[in-house]
């Protein structure tokens, strides 16, 4: 028992250093997959809160020709795997004479895909408004844009943030997906670097790290301002 | 001002609203009374576009008032309206309260409409209150801004669906006074209300209405002290007697 304790322990020491040497060694290389993933999720997200938002709006409307086809569009879109919605962007695209770089049809997937989980967060939000709000927002003339700008959106903004920060998280994750269309964000590299140097240990433990460092000051962050906005009243 | 002629109104099957016809000449008050379900609430937000109806005919100074029309914006403006549960913006102060109406919808100066706002806030009697927000105010306090958002629009004509019933009964009359000074402005006022009172000491008339229909109507004291009317009579021994 204690001999291969020690044994472990004699093992581990060494194996401790030689991380510390190679991570050094592999960091430069995965920070630039990082680079890529925070530019990637980013512009994705601005995308997806874009396009979520007209979603949640032409959802809510009283117009029901605008109403149905988003609802549809909304439930095809969400049924579909994330890697099938990229596949198909990325693949089936340039056969109707859209060619895409994989950045950007990485970029496009990832935010379309999420654009249609955020609408529906969105959508959420809006319908969680006390309807005595848009009852009082009519009864001194809004009309609908209005109302939704002043009194509607600025109230469903604490309800949806919560979930919205979420989602980011989510978002940010999801973007290792686009490696499968060779896009070299940081899961990418990973993968590179590791089928080169056959160290997936210390390659795939930074990668796992460096995801860690994006999203956990993030979730911090939004937990800040959630409580911000709560104390705000 | 304000003329019902035969409107009817139904949620799916069921009908709220059986044939209702009433005339409120300006600077009249005239208090809505009835019991809960008959459909007070339902006339009230039929007149400014919130409920549309069927059939028949709800008039403001001769424009006809049809919810699904885009003009009902305009009518809106016209005709203001204070509900039970006050309904400010929670997120914004008094003061922008008042000023959101006239700010954004009639878009007028944002100097003159704070002044008015301001003078408006002060005639409720809460002009040291204009940076406060809705929630650390008491509900006689929210009820009275309201009414300042309300005259805000310089309505030609007030709705006014219970604005006491949600409120503690010592503040009923902080609300009720403010109402008395404008019935005395001669602003033209649709009150539903439990406050009989109130109703025959401030209204010109008063309609007892009841399943969907106008049971009776005239004059306020008259009809207050000598209902014609089986139900009317029953209706007013509740209210008044209640245990
Ligand atoms: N949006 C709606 N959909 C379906 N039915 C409704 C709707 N609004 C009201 N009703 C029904 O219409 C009837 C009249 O409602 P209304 O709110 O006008 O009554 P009220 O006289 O104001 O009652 P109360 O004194 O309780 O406020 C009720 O039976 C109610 O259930
Ligand atoms: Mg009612």
């Amino acid at each position: 028992m204690t001999g291969l304790d020690g044994r472990e322990r004699a093992k581990r020491k060494p194996a401790m250093t030689n991380f510390i040497a190679h991570a050094t060694e592999y960091l430069p290389l995965l920070l630039h997959g990082v680079w890529l993933t925070v530019m990637i999720t980013l512009l994705a997200l601005c995308l997806a809160t874009a396009l979520g938002l007209v979603w949640a709006l032409l959802r809510t409307s009283e117009i029901r020709s605008l109403a149905v086809p988003t609802r549809l569009l909304v439930d095809f879109v969400r049924g579909i795997p994330l890697l099938v919605v990229l596949f198909y962007i990325y693949f089936v695209a340039p056969e109707i004479g859209i060619n895409l770089t994989a950045l950007q049809a990485g970029t496009i997937g990832l935010g379309l895909a999420h654009s249609c989980y955020l609408g529906e967060t969105f959508r959420a939000g809006i319908e969680a408004v006390d309807k005595g709000q848009v009852e009082a927002a009519k009864s001194i003339g809004m009309k609908r844009a209005l109302m939704m700008r002043r009194v509607v959106l600025p109230q469903a903004v604490k309800i949806i943030l919560p979930p919205y920060a979420n989602n980011m998280i989510m978002l940010l994750k999801d973007s290792s997906l686009v490696s499968v269309i060779s896009v070299q964000e940081l899961t990418m590299q990973g993968k590179m670097l590791a089928s080169s140097t056959f160290d997936n240990m210390t390659v795939f433990t930074l990668v796992a790290l460096l995801y860690l460092c994006l999203t956990v000051p993030l979730n911090l962050f939004m937990r800040r301002v959630e409580s911000y906005l709560g104390a705000a009243g | 001002m304000i003329t019902f002629d035969d409107v009817h109104k139904s949620f799916g099957a069921h009908e709220v609203l059986k044939g209702i016809n009433a005339e409120i000449a300006k600077g009249q008050v005239v208090c809505l009374i009835g019991p809960s379900g008959s459909g007070k609430s339902t006339l009230l937000r039929c007149v400014n576009g919130l409920e549309t109806y069927q059939r028949g005919r709800i008039s403001i100074d001769g424009t006809v008032v049809d919810a699904a029309s885009p003009q009902v914006h305009a009518i809106c403006t016209r005709v203001s309206m204070v509900f039970q549960r006050f309904n400010l913006f929670p997120h914004r102060t008094a003061l922008e309260n008042v000023m959101e109406g006239p700010l954004y919808v009639l878009k007028e100066n944002r100097n003159q409409v704070r002044d008015r706002a301001m003078a408006l806030l002060n005639r409720v009697g809460l002009a040291d209150k204009t940076n406060a927000y809705p929630a650390s105010l008491s509900g006689g306090q929210q009820q009275r801004v309201a009414i300042a958002r309300a005259l805000a629009m310089r309505p030609q004509a007030i709705l006014f669906d219970e604005p006491t019933s949600a409120l503690d009964p010592e503040t009923v009359g902080e609300v009720l006074q403010v109402m008395r000074a404008l019935a005395d402005e001669n602003m033209t006022m649709l009150v539903v209300t439990h406050e009989i009172q109130f109703a025959r000491e401030v209204s010109d008339s008063v309609l007892f209405l009841d399943g969907g229909r106008i049971v009776e109507q005239g004059p306020a004291k008259e009809l207050l002290r000598h209902p014609k009317h089986e139900r009317t009579r029953d209706f007013l021994h509740r209210v008044m007697h209640p245990v």
